[in-house]
């Protein structure tokens, strides 16, 4: 039993990083319909923002709880700033043309980040420094849970709780909302749909870059391919709760993360080896998309041709 | 107009990055003219770039040497270094280049042996002898003839630490935890488990990861129920250290076993703490008195700023021992002649030990094992473990003496932590 308890909290540890990131996937989806490939990608920037603010700013040497918030906030400002400027500078101009277009553009944008990262801090994977003292706390039996995988289960559920509110309480949560419903008639209404549009591509960023941050608190190993793999299980996620369905999202990457860590813990006793752990995320995907295709909380919304 | 100027930058842009990465993956090394050409090819960007830079290093360092003592009969030799990026089709495809475009009359590279394993047939088959300083696992010099190396190999390197589980820690369990896509680590998960079980141990779970899990945990659950006396974890530098966190996240804190492939400057900073408790068997131990080994550590830490790990150390060892057959070859225009030379390499007085290749060119050498001690983030020599059939030396200065002061040495190995940054540096400049 406790066995299957400490899975279940190693799981869903990396779920809710999946989670984090999937929002991003899924509020790009919802408002433009595109899938922002580069989006994995601006979770490894915010790795990268956060440990070298931690490491110019000197927090590496001493694990503080200012520390980490400034780090945090840091990363997640910045990745926000690239996430505007790549909506800015690559889809922008590119809107207007059909949406291969912009699907292509972004494959080409996340070539050109992983790369130009390669080329900026060479492929050498860094080792993130520790902000806060980290600590295990046995729950009962066998169960323990570190105090950097409470710090993810927090920080995402805050930062979800927040999005929430953002975009149900605020103005510009009303207009993300609009936009998402019908972009032309927003515009009509006098909505700012580039303003809007850039915002919603901060915001993905930012959540992303606090999944980065969050990341390298529990696995320190930050390297600039990171984001191909945990990007694309996001995705992942994002589909199978139902893409543009921020709830979903969150389901999608909580589930994702606990499947594949309960592959590597009981995969065997069914024939499944433990290193097949990414392809069930796959394979679950596919499953969801032939009996649901909308995705698991994914309204069935009919195509306008 | 501004679109298409912005369409236009953006490729450009991307054209102009993968153009820089391809440049500074290529240096060339050393003056033109009636040189003898070596090609070097080794992960130098990659998830194991920390053993291609200490590669690279340690064989400019050997042929900076040999070309200020006037070179090799009266000729300099060059180096063309490619990056291989740590992938095993690349590795392919860069010493295709090396040779048939740089026309190099030898290779030396790769470290992890599944690279070393997929650029071998092409040296084999266009008769360019090729040794590779560190790839431990047996399959590799078994492509042929032209293939040799300096180092030991993993049915002995495993055995190593199956002993020294067995007889200094007297574990009874042990469970291995190795990387599935690493024919390394595969080749170290048979030999420990062959040699623990007729030791009379009991491996109890074989559970594997690949270098993109996002952790490991899911693995150590599993096996923190089994309760093994060690684990096993013969992986890479960027994994272990992780698993090492998490394990004694996870209240685990048995001793974690592992090869050569831990030692890099970068395993004390993703580890931390965690390492405490841990050993590994390698190929040299830079705390070793015996002078040639201190001038090795003196010289590369003058050059580099950093401690020479084993890697770098035999890498050494191979560009010296290339050299030393090209002198006897007399030349290296022939290469079924320098193939020979190389074969036939015996009593090779080398950093890592004497080297003498045997019948199926691997260097029949002992291994050491060290204690990893991560208050000061260095190894300790703990003991050596010689192969059967060869009698521990009485006084050989090559060879480690067991009766060493493991203590001795170790302030200057405290610095490593601070080395490693700078080695950071200079890749990121590079």
């Amino acid at each position: 039993m406790d066995t299957f308890v400490q899975q279940l909290i190693n799981g869903l540890t990396i779920g809710s990083i999946y989670a984090l990131i999937a929002l991003g996937y899924t509020m790009v989806y919802g408002i433009l319909r595109l899938i922002n490939f580069a989006h994995g990608d601006i979770y490894m920037v915010g790795a990268y923002a956060g440990f070298i603010l931690a490491t110019s700013l000197g927090f590496a040497a001493e694990p503080s709880a200012f520390g980490f918030v400034v780090t945090l906030v840091g990363a997640m400002a910045i990745a926000a700033a690239m996430g505007m400027a790549i909506e800015r500078f690559a889809y922008r101009p590119v809107r207007k043309f059909s949406k291969m277009t912009t699907l292509i553009t972004a494959i080409g944008m996340s070539l050109l980040i992983e790369y130009l990262f390669v080329f900026i801090f060479s492929g050498t994977p860094r080792s993130f420094p520790q902000l806060l003292p980290n600590d295990n706390i046995t729950l009962f039996g066998n169960a323990t849970i570190s105090t950097s995988q409470i710090l993810i289960f927090v920080v995402s559920v805050l930062l979800m709780v927040l999005l929430q509110w953002i975009i149900y309480k605020t103005k510009i949560g009303k207009a993300m909302r609009a936009v998402s419903f019908n972009i032309t008639s927003a515009k009509l209404m006098g909505i700012n749909t580039n303003f809007v549009i850039a915002f919603t591509f901060a915001l993905g960023s930012a959540l992303a870059a606090a999944g980065g941050v969050l990341t390298a608190q529990y696995n320190p190993k930050i390297e600039p391919l990171m984001g191909i793999i945990t990007g694309l299980k996001a995705f992942v996620a994002a589909v199978l709760g139902g893409i543009g369905n921020i709830p979903g999202a969150v389901l999608g990457g909580l589930l994702i993360g606990a499947a594949e860590t309960l592959v590597v813990g009981y995969g065997n006793y069914v024939g499944i080896p433990s290193t097949y752990r990414d392809a069930v995320a796959f394979a679950i995907l596919i499953l969801v998309l032939l009996i649901r295709p909308a995705g698991l909380l994914g309204s069935n919304v009919q195509e306008k041709v | 107009m501004t679109r298409t100027f912005l369409a236009i930058s953006l490729v450009a842009s991307v054209f102009l990055t993968f153009a820089c990465v391809d440049k500074s993956g290529t240096a060339t090394v050393g003056p033109a003219g009636d040189t003898i050409k070596v090609g070097v090819y080794g992960d130098l960007t990659g998830q194991t770039s920390s053993f291609g830079q200490s590669t690279k290093n340690g064989i400019e360092l050997a042929v900076e040497e040999i070309n200020a003592a006037g070179g090799v009969n009266g000729k300099k030799i060059q180096l063309i270094i490619e990056d291989d990026q740590g992938r095993p089709e690349q590795a392919k495809t860069v010493v295709s280049k090396l040779i048939n475009q740089d026309k190099v009359q030898a290779v030396l590279g790769e470290v992890a042996s599944t690279n070393s394993l997929a650029a071998a047939p092409v040296a084999q088959e266009a008769k360019i002898p090729m040794i590779t300083p560190s790839s431990t696992n047996p399959k590799v010099t078994e492509v042929g003839d032209y293939i040799s190396r300096v180092c030991f190999i993993d049915p002995f390197q495993g055995s190593v630490m199956a002993k020294f589980a067995a007889n200094t820690l007297k574990a009874k369990t042990a469970a291995i935890l190795g990387d599935v896509n690493s024919d390394y680590s595969k080749g170290l998960t048979q030999f420990f488990e062959e040699e623990f079980t007729k030791l009379g141990g009991r491996v109890l779970a074989k559970e594997a990861y690949t270098q993109t899990d996002p952790d490991f945990k899911g693995q150590l659950t599993k096996i923190r129920n089994l309760k093994p006396d060690v684990i096993y974890v013969p992986g890479y530098y960027g994994q272990v250290g992780i698993i090492s966190k998490q394990a004694r996240e996870l209240d685990m804190n048995m001793p974690l076993l592992g090869g050569d492939g831990w030692d890099s400057p970068e395993l004390w900073k993703l580890g931390g703490e965690s390492l405490e408790n841990n050993y590994i068997s390698n190929h040299y131990s830079a705390q070793n008195p015996a002078p040639e080994i201190q001038s090795f550590v003196k010289a590369y830490k003058a050059k580099f700023n950093v401690e020479p790990d084993s890697l770098a150390a035999l890498a050494y060892d191979a560009a010296k021992v290339l050299a030393d057959a090209i002198k006897r070859a007399g030349g290296a225009a022939d290469s079924a002649k320098l193939k020979d030379a190389i074969n036939s390499t015996k009593n090779f007085p080398g950093v890592t030990g004497t080297i003498t290749l045997d019948a199926n060119r691997n260097a029949v050498k002992p291994a050491v094992v060290l204690a990893l001690d991560s208050a000061a983030g260095a190894f300790t020599f703990k003991e050596t473990i010689y192969p059967e059939g060869m009698a521990p030396p009485t006084t050989s200065s090559n060879t480690m003496s067991n009766t060493m002061n493991s203590n001795s040495n170790m302030n200057s190995m405290a610095g490593s932590n601070t080395n490693a940054e700078s080695t950071a540096n200079t890749n990121t400049t590079r």
